[in-house]
C-alpha cells in the first residue's frame, strides 16, 4: 500500500494509507491514549479516550477508527483534547470503586496510569456509586463489575483470539456487564487471556489475586515447560514462589498469547510432594540421604558396572534443556560406553528431518496464505499454534484445511474439512490435492498419525503440489524436538526406549525427567536411577531418586516444535534440588571420568560445544541471550539414529503429563477439554 | 421444547423471512412472540431459540437482557405499562402511575399476589398526542385518568 | 383510526386517505391513485425518480433531516451484493406518534414507497422494523402485505414490470436506541442494539453489510405523492430546501393535542394557537420542545418561528422528529430536564463511556437538584457534564441527552437556582422519582 503524509502535532509523519491514526501516531512516538483499542482486535471506539482534533472535522475524532489520509492535519496536544481526555476519565471514575490499595492491578493498571497522566486531581461526583458483588466464574477467572470499564477487550480476545466466545455483554446502559457463557460460570479454555488483557482489575485470576503486588515480585522471562510451542512467559516471583505467569509485554514468539499452562500451571513447582532430598532404597523403603551420599552411591554402581562391561540403558527427557540432553548423551556414550539411549518420542521429527524439507516457524503460521492441519486437535494440543493460525485467518484470510478424525475447533475457520478414520489421514490429504495446488504457499502440520513411511509420502505429496511448502512435525513437551537433535537417540546397534524396558538384562537404567513405567513394564531388575521432581511411577521403583530442578529453576536453551531455539532463565530456586546438568556433572566427576573430554557442565560451555558440533545449532548467542528465538538451521538428518515408532502423549489443554498431575490449577478446572466445540 | 401450532407456524414464517444463513435475524421476534405465549423468557426458551437460530445461549442472553420488553420474570396476566415520559408527565402520567401503584398495591415490575396484574413504568410508547397513555398487554388506552384506570382495572378483574 | 379531530389548517398529502372508510385496504388505496406512482416510477426509470426526489426537497423525517434523494443516490446500484430497503418504524423519540398513524391508516402508501425505493436501487427485499409496542400496527401491516401479494403488488414480476420485491415486518422489543439506524440494523440482524462504527454508512454497508436504503416511515410514505404529482409540486408546499408537508405531533399543555399534517415552515405559534387550540386553561406559554425530546427547548419568546430544519437550526434547536411538546407557565423545567435525562439514561446502550456514565451521573444530579439537595456549584456542573458528552459519544444518543440539558440550564438557570439548598420545588411538593 502506498504511503501517505500527514501532520501530527506539527510533525510530518509518513504511514501506509489505511493505517489507523492511533497506530501512525504511536509509530511516530506520539501517544494517543486508549482503553478499548487493542492492536489486532476488532475496533470498538467505545472508550472515547483517543479523541483528537482533525483539521476540517467539526467534532473530535476517534484516532482508533480513523484511517490516515494524505494531507491530514491532526492535533493531539490541544486544550480541547486534554479536556476531552480528562472528562472521559472523570466519567469512567464515577462508578469505579477506587479500591486501588487492594486491587491486584494496582501498580500496573492502565486506568491508574491514564488518570495519572491525563486525569483530574479531584472528583466532582457526589452521588452514590453502583455496587455489584464480585463473582467467581471459574477457579481461574473472577469478575468485579464495579472495576470494569467496559472496554470489551476480554470479549474480543476470547471470541476472536481464542475462537471460544465464552464472554459476552449483558444488560444495557450503566447496568451493562460482562457475562460468562454458562450463566453463572465459565466453560472455556481457562486460558486467562481475558484477565491479562483487562486494562484494569476487573478480571483477576484465582492464582494471583490478593497474593502480592506487582512491584514486590521479580519478573523473569523464560519459556513455558508444558508443551512444545515454546511460549515465552514472564514469571512473577516472590519468596522463591511463582505467583503468576504472563506475557503482557508481548515479547517472545507468542506475543500476548499464553494458555492456562503457561499462565497458571507453574504451581507444580511448589507442590508439597515435590522431592527435596535424594532417596536411596533400603530394606524398609526409601531413605533420605545427602546429595554427597546419593551421588556416591550412583557413581559407585555406575563405575562398577562400567568396569565389568555391564549393560547400561539411559532414558532422557523431553523437558530438559538442550545442554542437558547433549551432555547426557555424551556422558552415556563416552562415559558409560553405551549406545542404549532414547527418550519418549512424541512425534516423528526424525523422519521429517531426513526428508530435508523446509520447516515452518511459528511466524510462518501467522503469515502463510494456506495451512493444512493433519490428524491433530490443534486447539487442544498446540493452543499457541492454533492461535497463530486463527489470527492469520482473521487478519489475512488464510485458507485453513483440516484432515481429522472428529470435530476440531479449526473446523470453524476451515475452507475445507476432511473427515477420516484412523489411518486414513494420508488418503484424506490426497483428496485436497486440487485445492492445495491452487494455493500460493502452504504450511503442513502433522501429528503422530503420520509417522515413518507416511512422513516421506506426505512430503512427496507436498513437493508434488508445485508450490512452496513448509512443515511442522507436532511433538509434545518443551523439548522433544531438542532431545532428537541433541542425539538422545540410539545409533545403529543401540536399544530404543521400548527395547530397554523389555530387555531383561540391563544392569543399570538411568531415567532422567521421564516416567516410562507409566506406559511400559520394566522387564529386568536393573540398578534404577531416576532424576525427577516427583515420586513418579518410575521413581517409586528406583534404587536412587535424585530430586531435580524444574525448567523454571534453571538456565539453558530449549527447541520448540518449530525448531525455534530459545533461552530458559532461572527464575527461582527450590532448595534441595539440583539441575539435571549439575547432577550429570557430579556423577561424572565422582565416577572419575575424563572431565576434560566431557567438558564443563555449565550451560554456556555446553551450548558452545553444541554450536560447534550439532548441525544447524551454530546460532547467534546474542539473540538468544536477549530473549529472542532463532530457528535451528538445516540438520544433517541424524544419519546414525535409529528410527522407532512415536506416540503423542495425548495431552489436552488441561493435562500436561506428570507435571500436570501436580498442578492444582490445572486440576481445579471443571470442564471436559474440547467440550465447547464438540457439542 | 414444544410451542402451540400457531407459534410454530409463526417461527417457521420468521425463519424464512431472512436470507439463507441469516436466521439469527429472527432471534428478537422469536423471543417476544414466545414470551407472549409462555409469560416470560425462560432458560429453556433461551436454549431453544439458540438451537433454532444457530447461535449460542450466551448470544441469546446478551439479546434478552438488552431489550426492555423481554423479561426473565413472569408478569401478570394483564401487564399494565404506564408511560410517564415527558408528554404524559405534562398531562398527568405521574399521578396515573402513582394511582395505579396504590390501587394494585404493587410497585414497578411487580405482580399482584393473584398473578393477574403487573405494573411497569415505561418510556414513551408513541401516544404523546393522546396522553397520558398506557398499554395493557399490547392494547393502547389514551387520554387516561385515574377514574378511567379504576374502571379499566375493575373490568379486567371481572373478566378474570 | 383517528385519535384527534383534524384541523382545517391541515394540508393533507400523506394523510389524505385518513378517515376514509377502510383506509387500510388495498381497494381504498387503489381507488385514490394507489400504486400509480410505482407504475410511473417504472416508466421513468431510476435516474429520473432520483431526480424527482431531489427536486422535491424531501428531507428525512426520522430526525436528522438528511435529503432523501441524495441518500438513495449513495447506494452503489452496480454492487454485486444484494441490496435492501429498511423502514425505520421504531418511533421512539418522546413526543413523536405519527409513524404509527401512517402505518395504521395507510399501510399501502408505505409499501408503495418501499417498492419505489427498491426499484430505484435494485433491491428486492424490504423490512419494516416496527417497535415492539406497536403490535396491532404490525398486524395491520401484515394484512396489507398479504393483500398486496395476493393481488400482485408484491412478489415476483410485480404488475408485469419484471420487478420482484418481498416485504417483511420485523418487531423490535423495547429499545429507543434501535431507532438509530446502525443500531437498528444490528437489531434486525438479531443482535443487541449497539450502534456501528460509521463510516461505512448503511447506503454502502447496511443490513448484512450490504447496500441498504434506510428511511423513516414518513419519508417513505411521502414518496408516492412526490412521484405521482411531481417533485416540484411537493417542494412548493414547503419552504426553500424544506419541501412538502410533515406530520407534527403536538402534545402537552394545549387544548387540542394531536397529529396534524402541515406545510414545512408553518409558524410555531400559529401551530400552538390556531391548530392546537392554544395553551390549556388559558395559561401562559412557557416553553416548547419543537421536535421531540432531544431538541433544545425554546422559550416562549423564541416561538415565533418557521418550523423547518434550517430556521430551527439557526435558533440552536432542531426540527427533529416533529414532536412539538408544549409547556405552560406552571411546568417545572428542572423536572422536565430530569424526566428527559431519565429517559436517555434508561435507553443508553452502554457502549461508550461518556453516554453510559454521563447520563447516569446527570440523572442522579438532576434528581438531587430537583429534590432540593443541590448547591450552587451543581447548576454549572449540569451544563458542564452535558457539554463533556456533547459531540464525543459513539452515537448521537449522547448528544440527544446533552443538547436539551444544556438548553434547559442555559435558558432557565434561575429555575434551577430556585431549587437549591433544601428549597422545595416551586411548582409542586412532590418530587419526581429518579
Ligand atoms: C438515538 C436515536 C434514535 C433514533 N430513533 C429513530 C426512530 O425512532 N425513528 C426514525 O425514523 N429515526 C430515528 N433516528 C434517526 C435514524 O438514525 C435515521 O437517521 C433515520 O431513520 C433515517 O431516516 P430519514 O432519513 O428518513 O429520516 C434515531 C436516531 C438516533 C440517534
Ligand atoms: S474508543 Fe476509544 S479507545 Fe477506544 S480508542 Fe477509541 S475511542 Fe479509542
Ligand atoms: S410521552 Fe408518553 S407516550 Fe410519548
Amino acid at each position: 500500500m502506498a504511503n501517505v503524509k500527514l501532520t501530527i502535532d506539527g510533525k510530518t509523519v509518513e504511514a501506509p494509507a489505511n493505517t489507523l491514526l492511533i497506530e501512525a501516531a504511536r509509530r511516530a512516538g506520539i501517544e494517543i491514549p486508549a482503553f478499548c483499542y487493542y492492536e489486532g482486535l476488532a475496533l470498538q471506539a467505545a472508550c472515547r479516550m483517543c479523541l483528537v482534533e482533525v483539521e476540517k472535522a467539526p467534532k473530535l475524532m476517534t484516532a482508533c477508527t480513523l484511517p490516515v489520509a494524505e494531507g491530514m492535519v491532526v492535533r493531539t496536544n490541544t486544550p480541547q483534547v486534554a479536556q476531552a481526555r480528562k472528562s472521559m476519565l472523570e466519567f469512567v471514575l464515577t462508578n469505579h470503586p477506587l479500591d486501588c490499595p487492594v486491587c491486584d492491578k494496582g501498580g500496573e493498571c492502565e486506568l491508574q496510569d491514564m488518570v495519572f497522566r491525563y486525569g483530574a486531581g479531584e472528583s466532582r461526583f457526589l452521588e452514590v456509586k453502583q455496587h455489584v458483588d464480585e463473582r467467581e466464574w471459574s477457579p481461574v477467572v473472577f469478575y468485579d463489575r464495579p472495576r470494569c470499564i467496559l472496554c470489551f477487550r476480554c470479549v474480543r480476545i476470547c471470541a476472536e483470539g481464542m475462537g471460544v466466545a465464552a464472554l459476552g455483554v449483558v444488560n444495557r446502559g450503566a447496568s451493562s456487564e460482562i457475562a460468562p457463557n454458562r450463566g453463572d460460570h465459565l466453560e472455556c479454555d481457562e486460558c486467562g487471556m481475558c484477565i491479562d488483557i483487562c486494562p484494569v482489575g476487573a478480571l483477576t485470576s484465582g492464582t494471583y489475586r490478593y497474593r502480592t503486588r506487582p512491584w514486590e515480585m521479580q519478573h523473569v522471562g523464560t519459556i513455558c515447560t508444558h508443551c512444545a510451542d515454546g511460549c515465552k512467559t514472564t514469571l512473577g516471583i516472590r519468596n522463591n514462589r511463582i505467583h503468576r505467569g504472563n506475557n503482557r509485554d508481548r515479547s517472545g514468539v507468542n506475543g500476548e498469547f499464553l494458555c492456562i499452562k503457561g499462565r497458571y500451571a507453574g504451581d507444580f513447582a511448589h507442590h508439597e510432594e515435590r522431592l527435596l532430598t535424594p532417596l536411596v532404597r533400603s530394606q524398609d523403603g526409601f531413605k533420605p540421604v545427602s546429595w554427597a551420599e546419593a551421588i556416591k552411591t550412583v557413581a559407585g554402581r555406575f563405575a562398577e558396572i562400567r568396569q565389568r562391561g555391564g549393560k547400561f540403558g539411559v532414558i532422557g527427557s523431553n523437558h530438559t534443556t538442550n545442554e542437558e540432553n547433549y551432555y547426557l548423551q555424551k556422558l552415556a556414550r563416552t562415559g558409560l560406553g553405551t549406545n542404549n539411549i532414547d527418550h519418549h518420542r512424541t512425534g516423528d521429527v526424525l523422519s521429517l528431518l531426513r526428508a530435508r524439507v523446509p520447516l515452518a516457524t511459528t511466524a510462518d503460521l501467522y503469515h502463510s496464505k494456506a495451512v493444512l492441519i493433519v490428524g491433530v486437535d490443534l486447539a487442544q494440543q498446540h493452543s499457541f499454534l492454533a492461535y497463530q493460525i486463527r489470527a492469520n485467518w482473521r487478519h489475512h484470510q488464510a485458507r485453513v484445511y483440516t484432515v481429522r478424525r472428529g470435530p476440531v475447533r479449526e473446523d470453524k475457520i476451515a475452507a475445507r474439512i476432511v473427515s477420516v478414520e484412523p489411518g486414513g489421514e494420508l488418503a484424506g490429504v490426497e483428496t485436497l490435492r486440487d485445492d492445495l495446488a491452487k494455493e500460493p504457499e502452504l504450511v503442513i502440520l502433522f501429528g503422530d498419525a503420520i509417522q515413518g513411511e507416511a512422513v516421506a509420502r506426505l512430503t512427496e505429496f507436498g513437493s508434488s503440489l508445485g508450490i512452496p511448502v513448509k512443515y511442522v512435525c507436532l511433538v509434545d513437551y518443551s523439548n522433544s524436538r531438542g532431545a532428537v537433535e541433541m542425539g538422545v537417540l540410539p545409533a545403529e546397534g543401540g536399544m530404543t526406549l521400548p527395547e530397554m524396558m523389555a530387555a531383561g538384562d540391563l544392569d543399570a537404567l538411568w531415567v532422567v525427567g521421564a516416567n516410562p513405567l507409566r506406559r511400559h513394564a520394566l522387564a529386568g531388575k536393573p540398578f534404577l536411577v531416576v532424576q525427577d521432581l516427583f515420586l513418579t511411577e518410575t521413581a517409586q521403583a528406583a534404587d536412587v531418586v535424585l530430586p531435580a530442578a524444574s525448567a523454571y529453576e534453571k538456565s539453558g536453551t530449549v527447541t520448540n516444535v518449530c525448531g525455534e531455539v530459545q533461552r530458559l532463565q532461572k527464575a527461582f530456586e527450590t532448595p534441595g534440588t539440583k539441575t539435571d546438568l549439575e547432577i550429570f556433572g557430579l556423577i561424572a566427576r565422582e565416577m572419575g571420568l575424563d572431565l576434560k573430554q566431557l567438558g564443563p557442565w555449565t550451560p554456556s560451555a555446553v551450548f558452545a560445544e553444541i554450536a560447534r558440533t550439532v548441525p544447524g545449532y551454530d546460532l547467534p548467542v546474542e539473540v538468544l541471550e536477549a530473549g529472542g528465538a532463532v530457528q535451528a538451521g538445516p540438520s544433517d538428518g541424524l544419519p546414525d539414529a535409529v528410527w522407532a515408532p512415536v506416540q503423542s502423549a495425548g495431552d489436552t489443554l488441561f493435562t500436561s503429563g506428570t507435571l500436570g498431575r501436580y498442578s492444582k490449577m490445572l486440576n481445579a478446572v471443571r470442564e471436559a477439554p474440547g467440550e465447547l466445540y464438540r457439542a | 421444547m414444544t410451542f402451540s401450532p400457531e407459534l410454530e407456524a409463526k417461527f417457521e414464517k420468521l425463519l424464512k423471512s431472512y436470507p439463507p444463513g441469516r436466521q439469527r435475524s429472527a432471534v428478537v421476534p422469536m423471543l417476544l412472540y414466545a414470551q407472549d405465549e409462555l409469560g416470560s423468557v425462560t432458560g429453556e426458551l433461551v436454549e431453544e431459540v439458540a438451537r433454532r437460530t444457530g447461535i449460542t445461549p450466551l448470544e441469546v442472553n446478551e439479546v434478552v437482557s438488552y431489550y426492555s420488553m423481554l423479561s426473565r420474570q413472569p408478569r401478570g396476566k394483564y401487564h399494565i405499562q404506564i408511560c410517564t415520559n415527558i408528554s404524559c408527565l405534562l398531562t398527568g402520567g405521574e399521578e396515573l402511575w402513582e394511582h395505579a401503584c396504590r390501587k394494585l398495591g404493587i410497585g414497578n415490575k411487580e405482580v399482584t399476589p393473584d398473578g393477574q396484574f403487573s405494573l411497569e413504568e415505561v418510556e414513551c410508547i408513541g401516544a404523546c398526542s393522546w396522553a397520558p397513555a398506557l398499554q395493557v398487554n399490547y392494547e393502547f388506552h389514551h387520554h387516561m385518568t385515574p377514574e378511567k384506570l379504576d374502571r379499566l382495572i375493575d373490568n379486567l378483574r371481572k373478566a378474570v | 383510526m383517528l385519535y384527534n379531530e383534524p384541523s382545517p389548517l391541515e394540508v393533507k398529502v400523506l394523510t389524505r386517505r385518513f378517515g376514509l372508510p377502510n383506509s387500510q385496504s388495498l381497494d381504498t388505496y387503489l381507488a385514490s391513485d394507489g400504486y400509480k406512482a410505482f407504475r410511473k416510477a417504472v416508466e421513468m426509470g431510476p435516474e429520473k425518480v432520483l431526480e424527482e426526489l431531489k427536486v422535491s426537497n424531501l428531507r428525512g423525517r426520522g430526525g436528522a433531516g438528511f435529503p432523501t434523494g441524495m441518500k438513495w443516490g449513495f447506494v452503489p446500484r452496480n454492487s454485486p451484493k444484494p441490496k435492501y430497503v429498511v423502514v425505520n418504524a421504531d418511533e421512539g423519540e418522546p413526543g413523536t406518534c405519527k409513524d404509527r398513524l401512517l402505518m395504521e391508516n395507510d399501510p399501502h402508501q408505505l409499501l408503495e414507497g418501499m417498492l419505489i425505493a427498491g426499484f430505484v436501487v435494485d433491491a428486492h427485499v424490504g423490512y419494516i422494523y416496527v417497535r415492539g409496542e406497536y403490535r396491532y400496527v404490525i398486524e395491520i401491516l401484515d394484512r396489507a402485505i398479504a393483500e398486496a401479494y395476493e393481488r400482485g403488488y408484491l412478489g415476483k414480476n410485480i404488475l408485469g414490470t419484471g420487478f420482484d420485491f418481498d416485504v417483511y415486518t420485523h418487531t423490535g422489543a423495547g429499545s429507543y436506541e434501535c431507532g438509530e439506524e446502525s443500531a437498528l440494523l444490528e437489531s434486525l440482524e438479531g443482535k443487541r442494539g449497539v450502534p456501528r462504527i460509521r463510516p461505512p454508512f448503511p447506503a454502502v454497508a447496511g443490513l448484512y453489510q450490504c447496500p441498504t436504503v434506510l428511511n423513516n416511515v414518513e419519508s417513505f410514505s411521502a414518496v408516492p405523492a412526490i412521484i405521482r404529482d411531481g417533485g416540484a409540486a411537493f417542494a412548493a408546499l414547503g419552504t426553500p430546501k424544506n419541501g412538502g408537508t410533515r406530520l407534527f405531533c403536538i402534545s402537552g399543555h394545549v387544548n387540542k393535542p394531536g397529529v396534524y399534517e402541515l406545510p414545512m415552515g408553518f409558524n410555531l405559534l400559529r401551530m400552538i394557537n390556531e391548530v392546537a387550540g392554544g395553551v390549556r386553561g388559558g395559561k401562559k406559554l412557557k416553553a416548547v420542545i419543537p421536535g421531540g425530546s432531544s431538541c433544545p427547548v425554546l422559550k416562549a419568546e423564541e416561538c415565533d418561528i418557521s418550523m423547518d430544519f434550517d430556521s430551527l437550526a439557526k435558533a440552536k434547536s432542531m426540527l427533529g422528529s416533529g414532536g412539538v411538546i408544549v409547556m405552560d407557565e406552571d411546568t417545572c423545567m428542572v423536572k422536565a430536564a430530569l424526566r428527559i435525562m431519565r429517559f436517555y439514561q434508561h435507553e443508553s446502550c452502554g457502549w461508550c463511556i461518556p453516554c453510559r456514565e454521563g447520563t447516569l451521573w446527570l440523572r442522579k444530579l438532576l434528581a438531587r437538584v430537583h429534590e432540593g439537595g443541590g448547591t450552587q456549584s451543581d447548576v454549572p456542573l449540569i451544563g458542564e457534564l452535558a457539554k463533556n458528552m456533547l459531540g464525543r459519544t459513539f452515537c448521537p444518543l449522547g448528544d440527544a441527552a446533552a443538547m436539551p440539558t444544556i438548553a434547559f440550564v442555559e435558558k432557565f438557570r434561575e429555575e434551577f437556582e430556585a431549587h437549591l439548598n433544601g428549597a422545595p420545588c416551586p411548582f409542586e411538593s412532590k418530587p419526581v422519582s429518579a
